[in-house]
């Protein structure tokens, strides 16, 4: 009987395989992050050394994107299967809010800086969230053709709106955060009152319509490698994404782009940890950000991306790129030729009408 | 084929109209190409007119005007854009003075039946023309992936070295890249962990259903396989939903009562969310394999003394394996292509290949996506060609012969 011979061995085979397979996966915690180059320099310089430092196995799950919809889920079914989560600082205060995010005491779970100086001193105004365990400052900015921008290259932010200077398509994000505020400074307002205007309905509408005279030139961009693609084909001449991706581009690739700082905008990264994971997976998570935001590992990661680190007391230390050896502090958003004009990302304005401003928004889209 | 049709050459008004659309409409791609589609249409079916007129009131002698064009737009690609444009340079001249020839010495008409109407010798080759156009938007995208996996960038862009057929241009890094990190190996092996799994208990228990369902005793038998094909027809999006929290509330009970690993745990879901997607294949392909199957047969195994278990074994299943095979495959691809279910269902210890292709290309944009899929695609028809060979050899061994 050849064939009920290889039926049962098929059958056996198949259910021991994963058996065997699971022995090795017990000590093992899944972190979820960003992705491409970015999690790249979390797995150089924190999952690497950690992994030799305890023998913990870290899987990489890059939903960071959908964090927080999936949280809700997860936490919905019971079924909490992350153990640590790299959010941007506005989702991490929604995460807190709902409770799907256990609150840290930074002086007592978090390492002090060599010198003593407690964890929230160090991280100072950045602990934006009691959930919330900085990570990195990063901004999003522009970066632009150098081949297609002849001798006129673009210094000022507006440069975006202008299609007669700048002819090509422009990327931009598919929301409003950002494109919003910078559609109102090019359109006259006074940086400091961008938010006051955009309570208003009339400001809104006021920066859609600046939006909409570069409609028909923009590619909208939902992921941070939509626009380095975009550029190393040179369907844009110009779009806006993490400056971090933009290094990448210009450093690693070499591709002939080049930096737009002016008004970039700042904003925050950093760890949470589910609430409702087991005591066990709990402390091991807490163990992991303990050594992953120390003033050591996060002037690390420096050496591999260009974010700034969110401690204080890592900036002395940030030193050279690991593979190509340049130094970082120039490619920094944080230093202070680039930082000569930067915009303030508003969170409380944005925690209270992003839902209104992105309904707006994709209606105008849509239109 | 011997010519039917005596042939004649065919006047300018023919001609001229013919292969500037014929010209018009390559220009329109080259133009789009290089930014505007009405000038490629005009100017490729000025280019192909004068060639044309050249080759019928100047030249008059096809071999000569055959290689003149040929080297002449071998030198305009080449001048161009290097080596490679000199290739599509040279095919494009020699298609064109073909094509031209083709057309005024009236060839088009040898091989057809001498009564047919104009309309019908238009409708032969333009029913052709139409097959091919869909085979190549079919196949091309496929191809156009495998020489971009050997980009030496890490963008989905044709560099000008690339372009130049320069070696510099290309690399083997993607697929370097591929093979020696982790997230990809892992993946792959989860791929390869989960989709034989599932196959295997979606053809197990997808054959069982087909035969029971083919019984004519069975009640209900309309609304049973309406349930179990559902997985096929309701959105992928809405099951895996569903199968989310179903699969969790099972998944909390592994793990709390039976105190199994959190990742075996993983697995089980996986699998059996797979598994149920694969059913339905399985259970229409042998279904319609045992609308041909002779019911005496089994009659006759149960005359001579076999009990079910032996009749299904060596009389029934080697008569329906081809059904049951070719379910098995669409199941396996089913669940080896599968992203919805498993972004739903899994966690990041179950993370399979097409996952890990999904987020590559939402995060990163990496080719090494591409060297995946090359290679995919290499194991896909290497796997259908050995069915069919098999099938091919086992016909041949029962005396019949391929069809």
């Amino acid at each position: 009987m050849k064939l009920t011979k290889l039926t049962a061995l098929a059958a056996t085979t198949a259910l021991c395989a994963p058996m065997a397979f699971a022995e090795d996966m017990a000590n093992e915690m899944t972190i979820v992050s960003w992705g491409g180059a970015y999690s790249k320099s979390q797995l150089k310089a924190y999952h690497e050394p950690y992994s030799e430092k305890t023998g913990v196995t870290i899987l990489n799950d890059d939903s960071s994107a959908e964090a927080v919809a999936k949280l809700r889920a997860m936490n919905e079914a019971g079924n909490v299967t992350w153990d640590v989560v790299d959010v941007v600082a506005a989702d991490a205060m929604r995460l807190c809010d709902e409770g799907l995010a256990m609150e840290i005491d930074a002086d007592n779970q978090l390492a002090a800086a060599p010198d003593g100086t407690p964890a929230s001193e160090d991280f100072g105004d950045l602990l934006v969230s009691e959930c919330f365990i900085p990570q990195i400052v990063y901004s999003t900015t522009f970066g632009y053709r150098t081949d297609l921008v002849g001798d006129n290259a673009p210094t000022s932010v507006c440069a975006i709106f202008d299609t007669e200077a700048y002819p090509g398509k422009r990327s931009l994000e598919k929301r409003p955060i950002n494109n919003m505020e910078w559609a109102l400074i090019c359109d006259g307002v006074a940086k400091d009152e961008v938010y006051e205007v955009l309570e208003t309905s009339e400001g809104q509408d006021r920066a859609l319509a600046k939006l909409n005279t570069i409609k028909d030139n923009v590619i909208w961009w939902s992921a941070g490698a939509d626009t380095p693609q975009l550029l190393a084909d040179g369907e844009v001449v110009m779009g806006s994404t993490y400056n971090g991706r933009l290094f990448s581009v210009i450093e690693e690739q070499k591709q002939p782009v080049a930096m737009l700082w002016d008004a970039q905008v700042f904003d925050l990264d950093g760890w949470i940890i589910p609430a409702g994971l087991s005591p066990e997976r709990q402390a091991r998570a807490l163990d992991y950000i303990m050594f992953a935001t120390d003033t050591q590992r996060l002037a690390d990661q420096a050496k591999y991306i260009s974010y700034g680190p969110a401690r204080a007391s890592s900036a002395p230390l940030v030193g050279q790129h690991a593979e190509l050896g340049i130094d970082m502090a120039p490619h920094m958003p944080t230093d202070p030729e680039n930082a000569k004009n930067t915009f303030l990302y508003n969170y409380e304005f944005w925690a209270d009408y992003r839902d209104d401003i992105d309904a707006k928004f994709q209606a105008w889209l849509a239109k | 084929m011997a010519a039917l049709t005596p042939i004649s050459r065919k006047p300018m008004s023919l001609v001229l109209p013919t292969v500037a659309a014929a010209g018009g409409f390559f220009g329109l791609f080259v133009g789009t190409a290089n930014g505007s589609g009405p000038m490629g249409v005009l100017l490729g079916a000025a280019l192909v007119t004068a060639m044309a007129v050249v080759y019928i009131h100047v030249l008059k002698n096809e071999p000569l005007a055959k290689w003149i064009t040929i080297a002449v737009m071998a030198v305009i690609g080449f001048v161009l854009g290097g080596i490679a444009l000199m290739i599509v340079g040279a095919a494009a001249g020699w298609f064109f003075q073909w094509f031209i020839h083709w057309l005024y010495e009236g060839r088009y008409r040898a091989r057809l039946l001498p009564y047919l109407t104009p309309g019908q010798v238009l409708w032969h080759y333009g029913f052709r023309v139409i097959c091919g156009a869909i085979f190549v938007f079919l196949i091309t995208p496929i191809l156009v992936v495998m020489p971009l996996s050997f980009n030496a960038e890490d963008f989905f862009t044709f560099t000008p070295e690339m372009l130049r057929l320069d070696p510099e241009g290309y690399s083997l890094k993607h697929y370097q890249d591929f093979f020696s990190n982790n997230e990809w190996q892992r993946s792959f092996k989860n791929s390869l962990i989960i989709a034989p799994i599932a196959t295997f208990i979606s053809v197990s228990l997808g054959t069982l259903a087909a035969i029971g369902l083919s019984q004519s005793h069975v009640p209900f038998r309309r609304a049973i396989m309406a349930i179990l094909i559902s997985p096929m027809i309701v959105p992928l999006i809405i099951s895996a939903t569903g199968m989310f929290f179903f699969y969790s509330d099972i998944g909390n009970w592994l793990e709390g009562a039976l105190g199994l690993n959190k990742s075996f745990v993983g697995y089980i879901k996986v699998v059996l969310a797979h598994a149920v997607l694969g059913i339905p294949f399985v259970i229409i392909t042998v279904t319609a394999t045992l609308v041909g199957f002779d019911r005496s047969l089994t009659r006759a195994a149960a005359n001579m003394g076999a009990g079910p278990v032996t009749t299904f074994f060596r009389v029934q299943m080697p008569l329906i394996l081809p059904g049951v095979i070719s379910g098995g495959l669409f199941a396996f691809i089913t669940s080896f292509d599968e992203v919805v279910v498993v972004l739903f269902v899994g966690s990041a210890g179950q993370k399979t290949l097409p996952w890990q292709m999904f987020t590559g290309l939402r995060e990163q944009i990496s080719p090494t996506i591409l060297a995946v899929a090359t290679i995919l695609v290499a194991i896909s028809i290497a796997l259908l060609a050995t069915v069919e060979m098999l099938r091919r050899r086992s016909e041949r061994l029962r005396g019949m012969s391929p069809t």
